[in-house]
């Protein structure tokens, strides 16, 4: 503007006052999330159930739902990361059992923890590597490719085990129970991996390059294909962290229970996947919270836990589930019509 | 020497025969605007440009090297940066986020690399700030307006200093006084040494920055002279087919 008079400002000036600026910031943030209202919802039920039942409060119970529960929310963690690329992973059930299968033979076949640890994760990596390359390079859509992975892995699981139990794990058997059911400083051994898994998450979806890139790619996968991400690459790693953390899961349920048979996890994809939608999750992609996987995965257990307390049949706890699961995308729905 | 050198370009999508032929050259700190109706073949020029696909047959030169591009990153390294019309952006991300999509600031801590996020949004800032956007770094893209994604696309080719600006459609979708700072943009991207080709419909746009008009009609260039030596009356000629060529 090179005619403008000494006495005019300059209107269209754009200064720091204006780029760092924020719409939305600190708390107001937080409370706009589902896991900020799926938590309250989650202190409501247990204030109402500590007047509803004695024993609600009491260590022993506490100590029991978060035990539960961190088994399913270290498989929500993963299954977060292939939700928010607009993806979906139904085989993580029946994986556990597989894996969970793998484990015990290794073990009692007198390999050791860490073999045992080992072929576990492996087995859990190449499943989900191959879920990952189908729908990544291939272009299959994730449903259909861990439908028939479900069905795949549920069978290899019975053909590996001769359909058989296994309760026996070698010599490093008290390790191994040890890690799974035991405790530490009052928190079960299981719930720190969960809170250690969530820390990790949190930081991984905040601050590393891959958490940022999952989310673009959850975003728009064509524009961060067009901004140089390798999303094919990428779509496979989440599905191969997914069941990951599906392997984690079972060698930890595994040592808890004692004894592994080839139907273990079956159906647990349906509770993983209403954890995660729960805990905020959008199916379309593009979101994920590292706290809404143990939130939404402690919302179920509680509901279970309450329903028994409250002496009400466990035959309702599947309806409470489904009806939480609902609620939870309806109150989603609600807020993203109020908010835009 | 010219930037850009494209000679004899041909693209066959099975019968259809998208581009017969087209040869274009820009130079640096030239602007070059390339028009042409609907189905002229612009687009499927430039996404040859950009790496989207390799031609069926003709050569891209840039520098005198002759390059071949089989993916958009192929493009990017070479030095051209793409302002694509659907703008590419993740809605779901911040405008600085989307600034610094796929090559992010890092910083170290310990053994660990972490994203810069400070850094990226002051960088943001500034280059909104130098494109005159009231843009704020930190909001979603989701919530912005058409001038303020189109800010967010230009602001994310000044990350590197590219040899070559490739601009669909910049202002198409926008304000009034933005498609004044869009054009602002080029000529200084100009007057800096970077070459720009412009696609555009508008034809004031195309007059006002740039140097030379290529028009393509049919899939061949029918025209590509320099802005003085021609009119808007016969550009449009020439784009409608009432002038054969030029």
């Amino acid at each position: 503007m090179t005619n403008s008079s000494p006495y005019q400002e300059d209107h269209a000036a754009i200064d720091e006052s204006i780029t760092s600026r924020q719409e939305v910031s600190g708390f107001a943030a937080i409370v706009r999330t589902q896991p900020f209202w799926v938590f309250l919802a989650l202190v409501a039920l247990g204030v109402v159930m500590s007047f509803v039942s004695d024993a609600f409060m009491t260590e022993r119970n506490m100590f029991n739902i978060t035990r539960n529960m961190a088994f399913f929310g270290i498989m929500a963690l993963g299954m977060s990361a292939v939700i928010c690329t607009a993806g979906i992973d139904l085989s993580v059930g029946s994986l556990v059992g597989l894996t969970g299968i793998v484990t015990g033979l290794i073990m009692r076949a007198g390999y050791g923890i860490e073999l045992g640890f080992l072929g576990c994760m492996l087995v859990a990596a190449s499943v989900g590597m191959v879920n990952g390359i189908l729908i990544a390079y291939l272009r299959m859509p994730p449903f259909v490719v861990t439908l028939g992975m479900l069905s795949i892995v549920v069978s290899l699981a019975r053909v590996v085990s001769n359909n058989q139990m296994i309760y026996q794990f070698g010599p490093d058997q008290d390790l191994f129970e040890w890690i799974g059911g035991e405790s530490v400083l009052g928190v079960p051994n299981v719930v720190w991996v969960l809170i250690i898994l969530t820390a990790v998450f949190w930081w991984v979806w905040r601050f590393s390059t891959w958490g940022r890139w999952v989310i673009a790619i959850g975003g728009n996968a064509h524009a961060a294909k067009l901004a140089g991400i390798p999303v094919e690459r990428v779509v496979v790693s989440v599905y191969v962290v997914c069941s990951l953390c599906a392997g984690l899961s079972a060698f930890l349920f595994v040592g808890y229970t004692g004894s592994v048979t080839n139907g273990m996890g079956f159906t647990w994809e349906l509770t993983v996947i209403a954890a995660t939608v729960i805990g905020g999750a959008n199916l379309m992609g593009g979101i994920v919270f590292a706290l809404g996987a143990p939130i939404g995965a402690a919302l179920i257990e509680l509901i279970r836990n309450s329903l028994l307390l409250a002496g009400i049949p466990a035959l309702w706890q599947q309806f409470f589930v489904g009806l939480f699961l609902i609620l939870a995308v309806l109150l989603e729905q609600i807020r993203n019509r109020g908010g835009k | 020497m010219s930037l850009l050198e494209l000679r004899s370009i041909t693209k066959n999508f099975g019968a259809i025969h998208a581009l017969q032929g087209v040869d274009l050259d820009v130079a640096r700190g030239e602007a070059v605007g390339l028009m042409g109706d609907n189905g002229a073949g612009k687009s499927t020029l430039m996404k040859i440009v950009a790496g989207n696909f390799l031609p069926t047959s003709g050569e891209i030169r840039i520098e005198g090297n002759a390059v071949e591009f089989h993916k958009p990153i192929d493009a990017r390294e070479s030095g051209i940066e793409i302002v694509y019309q659907d703008l590419a952006l993740c809605d779901n991300l911040t405008a600085g986020a989307n600034v610094f999509l796929g090559r992010e600031l890092k910083k170290r801590l310990g053994p660990f690399s972490m994203l810069d996020h400070a850094a990226m949004y002051r960088q943001a800032g500034d280059l909104f700030t130098e494109l005159k956007s009231e843009t704020r770094p930190r909001d979603l893209v989701r919530q912005m307006s058409g001038g303020q994604r189109q800010a967010v696309a230009i602001a994310r080719t000044r990350l590197s200093d590219p040899k070559l600006v490739l601009m669909d459609e910049p202002t198409a979708a926008i304000s009034v006084r933005q498609v004044k700072e869009v054009l602002a943009l080029i000529h200084q991207l100009k007057d800096t040494g970077h070459a720009v080709i412009l696609v555009s419909h508008r034809m004031p746009d195309v007059f006002e920055v740039c140097d030379r008009v290529a028009v393509l009609r049919r899939g061949a260039k029918v025209a590509d002279k320099h802005i003085s030596q021609t009119t808007p009356e016969e550009v449009t000629g020439l784009i409608i087919g009432a002038i054969e060529s030029a």
